[in-house]
């Protein structure tokens, strides 16, 4: 927050301003100080914000032409492809938009990890970014259930089933979530429903993690505080703005890439054969973005066991504020946790790969590894390396010159670990 | 500004290639090596051949449409841009060459009357059901998404279509069942359907079993993607804007970023000092260290 008190310079504004401060609020959007070392990691935020909003609005479109129905959304879905105006633009960008948001916030996760952003004061942001990741999938799973294609309908089929698995109430769990006693027309209407619900909740989740973020400010990629509204900052308008709009521009090239020249292929080929209760594919397989979870869930050879470590492999991810005890926040100065951070990540795209794979044979057992493995990391290695790691000496700032130029700063941890003991942490 | 951006390619790519890892480690899974030919409308530029398709609707109407519906084709399809690409009259006159079931009329009546360009394709079958009855229980699939329903895509059509062979003698096959070298599980309940002149084409191309089974297949990407040419047009020309603004914002972005902050001369020299401390007190009395 700026700390100088804002007036506004006309009477009127000052006057609608001391009623609802939305000039206020818009000059601390605009002065908002953030850390100048920010790199292009950091610009997801931007992004996923924009990939919000054009699954709003694409969405809204959609929702004009789509009937849901069990005889009628197949249909409906063919008549927005070929009959509605730009209907296969409309949807092929709200389809692939999908992929691409999980895209951008699997980056932002993964920063978050990597720079510790998710370490005291954050650990609000954090939460509330991660209850948004859970709404998103929650989304993201109805969304794909809508064009009422086979994965449609078997992948629905799968994951309302799970619940079943929940003792004495299971059943009656699953038969309320169906509406029914199969998946079925009453299902695709509830699911259309929330379909169209969750993205606002979303949207106001988004204005919460925001405004969270705003209290303490932007972490960095040395992690250590900055001294607010000195040289080590600047105004989010326009240094940041004009940055964000570059990134956001290179990914929608990518976006849009997939949207003219592939738009199917992040799909699955059966979802364009009519849902058909009687004919079961050969292999059910979700979106790619839920592949690690589906992964998680058919490794656990007990099907509550899989069910349980499948929404607790989500929900550690809530405590991790807890679970990390090391001070230092940047993986950066963290030379073991950075080894295991790259090793979560591969763990976890190893675990996407697997869950597109029958549960059999080496990738069951390479499962049940990657699973553990997982587990492991958060809940033993976490807090092990908070207590014995030994970290890098940290910059005194982020204006420190040996931040500057590659090379410098391995040449500056040296000479510092060398000099342990001893009042090295920067060379003023 | 562009070490970050370099920085941040190089961590991108970094991952990518550790997401592709799996993928080649374990992709032991035979590969199905589908048979090859050039398709006119792959690529960014790629767009349909206007006499393959009108040719492939021909193979269409006279080989498939006994058992094959094509429900969310139109016959207006047929003659819009981007498609066959047939006349108005052509149309009108393919349309009325079908009985189209309409009504009630004023006496509560269903009545027939022929096609208009305003219908639907009319399917061989009323339903599902009568479809897989007179079919000796095997559903033939609707085709109006077809291409886009099947891994492989048009490449699996067409060498489904050329991939009929004798059984392996150890190869168990029911009666009516056939042996097909693309089908998932090699059998196939449809019966080889084209072979070589089993149509013949007006415009004197050689109706060979691979030219019809390139017709068709185009026929039916067409049918699954009807504006795909626009698509690609499209996809294009933004592609190109897009790169072109992202040049003059790029440019915009250092020229604001350049307001800010330090030059390069007062980074240089702050290197040079840092440079200088690090080397004279390397080794030495660490007291002195300031």
């Amino acid at each position: 927050m700026s700390e100088t008190k804002y007036i506004p310079k006309s009477k009127l504004a000052q006057w609608f301003d001391s009623r609802l401060p939305l000039l206020t609020l818009s000059h601390h959007l605009k002065e908002y100080p953030t850390p100048k070392n920010l790199n292009y990691w950091w610009t997801f935020g931007g992004i996923l914000t924009f990939c919000l909003i054009t699954q709003i609005v694409t969405g809204l479109v959609l929702a004009m032409h789509y009937v849901a129905h069990v005889d009628h959304a197949f249909e409906s879905i063919e008549h927005i492809m070929r009959n509605v105006n730009y209907g296969w633009l409309i949807r092929y960008v709200h389809a692939n938009g999908a992929s691409m948001f999980f895209l951008a916030v699997y980056i932002h996760i993964f920063r978050s990890l990597f720079y510790g952003s998710y370490k005291s004061p954050r650990e609000v942001i954090w939460i509330i970014g991660l209850l948004i990741y859970i709404l998103m999938m929650a989304t993201a799973f109805m969304g794909y259930v809508l064009p009422w294609g086979q994965m449609s309908f078997w992948g629905a089929t799968v994951i309302t089933n799970l619940f079943s698995a929940i003792p004495l109430v299971g059943e009656s769990i699953t038969t309320w979530l169906w509406g029914g006693y199969s998946v079925a027309n009453p299902t695709l209407n509830r699911f259309y429903s929330l379909h169209y619900l969750l993205p606002f909740l979303i949207f106001g989740l988004v204005v919460l993690h925001i405004w969270a973020l705003h209290v303490p400010g932007n972490n960095n990629p040395v992690g250590i505080d900055v001294k607010k509204n000195s040289n080590e900052t600047m105004p989010f308008h326009p240094y940041m703005v004009m940055k964000d709009i570059f990134a956001l521009l290179l990914f929608i090239t990518i976006f849009l890439w997939f949207v003219f020249f592939a738009p199917n292929v992040l799909g699955h080929p059966d979802n364009y054969i009519e849902a058909n209760p009687l004919v079961t594919p050969a292999h059910i397989v979700p979106e790619w973005y839920l592949l690690p979870f589906y992964a998680i869930l058919r490794a656990i050879p007990s099907k509550l066991g899989g069910v349980i470590f499948m929404f607790a492999a989500i929900f550690i991810l809530m405590l991790l504020p807890w679970l990390d005890t090391c001070k230092v926040r940047s993986a950066n100065f963290r030379p073991i946790y950075k080894k295991f951070f790259w090793i979560l990540v591969f763990v976890v795209i190893l675990l996407g790969y697997l869950g597109a794979k029958p549960p059999e044979g080496i990738y069951l057992t390479l499962s049940r590894l990657a699973t553990a493995y997982y587990f492991i990391h958060f809940l033993i290695l976490l807090p092990f390396l908070g207590r014995y790691e030994k970290t890098d000496p940290l910059p005194n700032s982020i204006s420190d010159p040996v931040l500057d130029k590659p090379g410098m700063l391995d040449k500056f941890k040296k000479a510092a670990a060398k000099y342990e003991g001893e009042n090295v942490s920067s060379f003023k | 500004m562009l070490v970050h951006l370099n920085k941040f390619i190089n961590r991108f790519f970094i991952i990518f290639l550790i997401s592709t890892i799996p993928f080649s480690v374990f992709s032991e899974e035979k590969k199905i090596n589908f048979v090859k030919t050039h398709w006119s409308f792959e690529g960014i530029f790629g767009t349909f051949d206007r006499s393959s398709l009108q040719r492939g609707y021909q193979v269409y109407k006279e080989v498939c449409a006994g058992c094959h519906s094509v429900q969310h084709l139109s016959y207006r399809n047929l003659a819009e841009k981007g498609g066959p690409e047939f006349s108005i009259e052509e149309a009108k006159a393919i349309a009325a060459q079908f009985e189209v079931e309409d009504g009630p009329n004023n006496d509560g009546e269903m009545f027939l009357r022929p096609g208009k360009l305003s219908d639907k394709f009319v399917k061989p079958y009323s339903n599902v059901q009568a479809s897989t009855a007179a079919n000796d229980g095997a559903y033939p699939p609707d085709m109006s998404v077809l291409a886009k329903a099947r891994a492989g895509g048009a490449n699996y059509i067409y060498s489904l279509l050329l991939g009929y062979e004798e059984a392996p003698a150890d190869f168990e096959l029911d009666d009516g069942v056939y042996y097909n070298k693309y089908m998932p599980g090699n059998k196939i309940k449809m019966s080889e359907p084209i072979s070589d002149g089993i149509v013949e084409y007006s415009d004197g191309t050689d109706a060979t079993k691979e030219q019809i089974a390139k017709d068709v297949t185009n026929f039916l990407v067409w049918a699954s993607e009807p504006h795909l040419e626009s698509q690609h047009r499209m996809g294009f020309k933004t592609i190109v804007y897009l790169i072109i603004l992202i040049i003059f914002v790029y440019m915009s972005k250092q020229k604001v970023w350049s307001r800010f902050g330090s030059t390069e001369e007062d980074k240089e020299e702050a290197f040079d000092k840092v440079e200088k401390v690090v080397t004279k007190y390397e080794g030495e009395d660490p007291n002195t260290f300031r």
